[in-house]
């Protein structure tokens, strides 16, 4: 069973309990009216998938009912750490060192 | 001429069942309601609401047959097994909040016994050992495919509250996990 922390309810719960919402951090432009097609195309459709590190929004539907954002790895599916909605993007070279720091000391 | 009928409401769960180690009861009928509030409202809905409304999240206030359970930051269930108004209740209270009267949308299983969590586990992931879940704990979560609130009011006894359409099935996988909570 795959666990995810839930920042609100702060307690590990089973992936049933959750939802996957897509992307994090995507800003809304603010001049929406005015950007063209292919700026509203890149803003709305286009996504990275990256392999390794992606920042994601999950809600926890079947619990607190929240939103909250992950930073989870596409290959593993290890989940780094998970934060509330509007806290700021963790860096990634720090999520990465502290994995190699874990990593290191087993 | 037409006659005249008079119709009774029909309970969503007559059944009761389980086993030995876990003892399914449908609940009596109770008054529910779903509220959301920000934090400046919780103390003048608390006063009117007559029960202290809990802001850990997983924990509940009870106030003689009133219960108010933390689903969410904003967001509580609370009902009173006593049939109050309490849509009233949080009327009175003039602070800014949203109440929805789920008396009839919900209905719960009593499950009692010394299998009751073996019970409940059979659809249910979370941890309820005692340390984890202790007598007070609630949550919602889900039961198989249905979304329940689980609530412990004892060691050994839980409430589960349902939708009212799903509480066959609630029930049915209840009593399946019941029948195999003795082995």
């Amino acid at each position: 069973m795959l666990l995810i922390y839930c920042p609100y309810c702060e307690e590990e719960r089973s992936e049933l309990e959750f939802r996957g919402a897509g992307d994090a951090h995507i800003a809304r432009p603010e001049n929406i009216a005015d950007i063209t097609d292919e700026e509203f195309e890149e803003y709305f459709f286009l996504r990275q998938n990256p392999k390794g590190l992606i920042f994601e929004r999950w809600r926890h539907i079947h619990g607190c009912g929240r939103f909250f954002n992950a930073a989870r790895d596409t290959v593993s599916d290890r989940f780094y750490t998970t934060y509330k909605a509007g806290e700021p993007k963790p860096d990634v070279s720090d999520i990465l060192q502290s994995e190699q720091n874990k990593g290191a000391a087993k | 001429m037409a006659d005249q009928v008079t119709v009774s409401r029909k309970a969503a769960l007559t059944a009761r069942g389980g086993s030995a180690e876990a003892i399914l009861t449908p609940a009596t009928a109770a008054t529910r309601i779903s509220l959301r509030a920000g934090a400046e409202a919780l103390p003048a809905l608390s006063a009117a609401l007559g029960v202290t409304l809990p802001t850990r999240p997983k924990t509940s206030a009870s106030s003689g047959q009133r219960h108010a359970l933390w689903i969410g930051p904003d967001e509580w269930l609370v009902f009173d097994e006593s049939e109050a108004d309490l849509m009233a209740a949080a009327a009175s209270s003039g602070t800014l909040h949203s109440a929805a009267d789920i008396s009839h949308r919900n209905v719960a299983v009593i499950v009692s016994g010394p299998g009751a969590n073996v019970a409940i586990n059979s659809g249910c992931p979370q941890d309820l050992s005692l340390a984890i879940f202790p007598v007070g704990g609630c949550s919602r979560t889900i039961l198989g495919k249905a979304e329940i609130i689980l609530f412990r009011t004892a060691e050994d006894q839980f409430r589960v509250e349902c939708w009212r359409s799903f509480s066959p099935f609630v029930f049915g996988l209840l009593s399946e996990g019941a029948a195999d909570a003795g082995y």
